[in-house]
């Protein structure tokens, strides 16, 4: 791929892309699996309150639940049913949280329920960002942070540009590859929406060099009234980081522990942007989104629009993934979480799902060396941080020396630095920790 | 729907390495050294041959001896040390005595690289300890240089490379001098194509410029080494020597001559680009290369002994972890004014 001469960011790497197995794939629906898990704490920010009670017949669209407070979002049945209990499910991360578990009514037609339209022409801002909270929209992305809240920006803060993030630097996913290429539309709609609550001036659609058909695709459809642009960046590990865009396209560093809002820009990534247009004008909530399913392991590879709430053994059995299956994460390979058990469900944060088997998962257990200086993490380092002596500091445990001196709290756990250690020293791990130690000492003192 | 049934692997991301690992650019860096030992074995025989074993299986065996004793596995698969005993034995005069091979064998590894903690943490490059050592102990047999190309080095060994034990070495009546000795004390320069090519006299494995700088080339195309660090050498030598040069060519040596005599092309190649002992940024490197340079041209030009390589690059290594305290990247996004939280 050439790609010199594009924009990018300083530092980064390449790992393998590992996309062109599934990103010629159109997305598909998947079924409805017998049981949907839909955990209450699908965002970061307090459970959201249920609306339902057990044995209630629920139509697909309908909300569930209800945001409580400023940081939650609503929930939306995915599929039409009964609500067979509320209880506890296992979360990615181990922890279990409040979920409402609806079984599917075979042969329903499935039809959406609509709620009150936010229509584009003559909703205000603040009922836009209101809307958007009722459709219970997260950044699809992954991290999960609720979008609404990223929108409600303070009156003294301005900002000109809004980025859409199709950058999907992550190898194996290709979900917001064919978002780009199928839902166009969508993501204009969302374009405006967007626009029309930041104030901001102008759109640019961000998206690598691996992924020129998109960007064609975009390009010729541009409406000539929208304020927006499409930009082609350099394929390099991890340009879709908000602030590794906001440097490559606008030449602006976010300062340390502030916001993209204090360079006067604003990140949103394009599935979540499509979404955005795609529900508003109809007042429909999430109910499903689009994953990219794939790796050794997986005989169907493909992407798909699937329920939300659908178990992970569900989903394995249905695209073949065979007996021996040793490692399943969800999200990418790069910043994913290992998924601690088959019982865990598709979540609005999950862009992927990628399985090894036992044959074929690279080596696992491999000789951790001592560091030999060689430097190759200060050269991958995003944030131009010095992971090699914070990782020595971490292994004397002097935590607070690790974030005074050496700027521990800006890592973002891209994991770079672990993806090119030779002496493979688990770095992100220990930096994961060490913000840990550090922010709980910081709530001690 | 079958159900998978194996236990899953739960492991923190990133889920993907790069693939590299310190045995394989350490193994890497044996590979690119191959050639140069091929050629010294070839061009000084016998002798070579023998000092360029005995200084590997030294080295490997104190290794083995420093990790039993400390308590550690062996980590003679980290093919560390292996560079260190051929990087030790190729910077040896081909007719060392080999009972002073093995003692500074066991001083490189053990005193340079073993007491600081072993791999990773040794300031300065081993081999060159051990060579420092002798360089003390041994004078005469560390400056005695037996001839490349003679008739019978394969047939034949040197009367000094059996001496016995703590006795002194009788050498043949042939010696030569190298390039460099013959400049400074005799001001007698010598033919650059023969320089660059190796069919000169000297340590076993400095000889070959050519073959170093295609073995560096190799590592720098795998991203196994830092060409900041020779290329700031190269280039601090030349300017700096050229400048003499002009200024008087009579006395000072051109720049083309320091460039391919001695030791430079080993050392800039191999030795001063040792990843524990050079720093980890591409602009201290070039600091630190260029300060390299500039220690051997004062070395060679000022100082007592025809060659200055080792030295320069000694304390070059001394400096690193200050130059890799005052050159860092600029932190993303942190702002100059910013106090220390």
């Amino acid at each position: 791929m050439i790609s010199l001469g594009l924009k990018s960011f300083r530092h980064g790497i390449h790992p393998p892309e590992a996309k062109d197995e599934t990103s010629g794939l159109a997305i598909r629906q998947f079924p409805f699996a017998p049981l949907l898990i839909v955990p209450l704490v699908q965002h970061l920010g307090k459970p959201s309150l249920p609306l339902v009670r057990e044995g209630e017949t629920v139509v697909r669209g309908q909300r569930l639940a209800r945001p409580d407070g400023f940081m939650s979002v609503s929930m939306h049945a995915p599929a039409s049913g009964t609500v067979k209990s509320i209880g506890p499910t296992p979360s990615i991360s181990g922890r279990m949280v409040p979920a409402v578990f609806l079984e599917p009514q075979p042969g329903s037609t499935q039809e959406v329920m609509e709620g009150t339209p936010c229509p584009l022409a003559s909703a205000t801002p603040e009922e836009i960002v209101a809307a958007i909270q009722d459709a219970g929209i997260v950044g699809l992305g992954g991290a999960g942070f609720p979008t609404h809240a990223k929108l409600r920006i303070p009156p003294e803060r301005h900002v000109d540009t809004l980025i859409i993030n199709g950058a999907e630097c992550e190898p194996y996913l290709t979900t917001d590859h064919r978002v780009m290429l199928e839902q166009r539309d969508d993501v204009f709609t969302g374009i405006r929406y967007l626009l029309k609550v930041t104030g901001a001036e102008r759109a640019i659609v961000a998206l690598e060099a691996n992924k020129p058909d998109a960007a064609q695709h975009l390009r010729s459809g541009l409406p000539g009234d929208l304020s927006a642009s499409v930009e082609v960046l350099r394929v390099k590990y991890p340009q879709g980081a908000e602030k590794m865009l906001i440097s490559a396209l606008l030449g602006r560093e976010v300062p340390s522990g502030g916001l993209p809002l204090d360079v006067h820009a604003l990140c949103v990534n394009v599935a979540t942007t499509a979404e955005i247009g795609r529900l508003l004008p109809h007042g429909r909530g999430i109910q499903e989104r689009v994953i990219t399913i794939t790796g050794p392991a997986v005989q169907h590879k493909g992407n798909y629009r699937i329920p939300i709430g659908t178990p992970l053994r569900f989903l394995l059995g249905e695209v073949g993934v065979e007996e021996d299956v040793t490692r399943v994460f969800l999200g990418g390979p790069m910043m994913g979480a290992a998924a601690p058990s088959l019982d865990i469900a598709i979540t609005k944060g999950t862009s992927g799902v990628v399985a090894f088997d036992a044959t074929r998962a690279e080596r696992s257990h491999r000789t951790v060396y001592p560091c030999i200086r060689c430097g190759y993490c200060l050269d991958a380092c995003p944030m131009r941080l010095d992971p090699a002596q914070l990782g020595s500091l971490a292994r004397s445990q002097e935590y607070a020396r690790m974030a005074d001196e050496f700027h521990l709290m800006d890592c973002f756990e891209c994991g770079s630095c672990s993806f090119v250690c030779p002496s493979h020293i688990p770095l992100v791990q220990q930096f994961r920790f060490a913000k840990a130690a550090v922010r709980k000492a910081g709530a001690h003192g | 729907m079958t159900a998978p049934a194996r236990t899953l692997e739960i492991r923190t991301s990133p889920h993907m390495v790069s693939g590299y690992s310190v045995d394989t650019i350490m193994f890497n860096v044996v590979v690119a050294l191959l050639p140069v030992t091929a050629f010294a074995v070839y061009a000084f025989g016998l002798a070579a041959l023998l000092v360029l074993s005995t200084a590997t299986v030294t080295c490997l065996l104190t290794e083995r001896v420093a990790c039993r004793l400390s308590g550690r596995a062996s980590s003679l698969g980290d093919w560390s040390v292996a560079i260190t005993g051929l990087l030790y034995g190729l910077t040896l005069p081909p007719g060392l005595p080999l009972w002073m091979v093995v003692v500074g064998g066991v001083v490189a590894v053990a005193l340079g690289k073993a007491l600081f903690g072993g791999l990773g943490c040794n300031p300065f490059n081993p081999a060159l300890v051990g060579r420092a050592f002798l360089q003390a102990a041994f004078p005469v047999a560390m400056t005695t240089w037996s001839p490349a190309f003679t008739s019978d080095r394969f047939t034949a060994l040197g009367s000094s490379t059996l001496t016995l034990p703590f006795t002194r070495p009788l050498y043949d009546a042939v010696t030569s001098a190298t390039p460099l000795a013959l400049w400074k004390f005799e001001r007698q320069a010598s033919e650059v194509g023969e320089l660059a090519l190796g069919f000169i006299g000297g340590s076993t494995g400095e000889t070959s410029a050519l073959l170093i700088l295609v073995g560096g080339a190799y590592l720098v195309a795998r991203n196994m080494m830092s060409w900041q660090i020779p290329v700031a050498i190269f280039a601090a030598v030349a300017a700096f020597s050229g400048a003499l040069h002009g200024l008087d060519p009579e006395t000072y040596a051109s720049p083309t001559f320091m460039l391919f005599s001695g030791g430079l092309m080993l050392g800039a190649v191999f030795m001063a680009t040792d990843m524990v002992g050079s720093p980890m940024t591409s602009g201290a490197c070039l600091l630190y290369g260029a300060g390299i340079g500039m220690l051997v041209v004062v070395i060679r030009v000022w100082g007592g002994m025809p060659e200055g390589v080792m030295y320069a690059i000694l304390l070059a290594n001394a400096c690193t972890i200050h130059l890799d305290r005052w050159i860092r990247p600029r932190v993303y996004g942190a702002t100059a004014q910013e106090a220390p939280r």
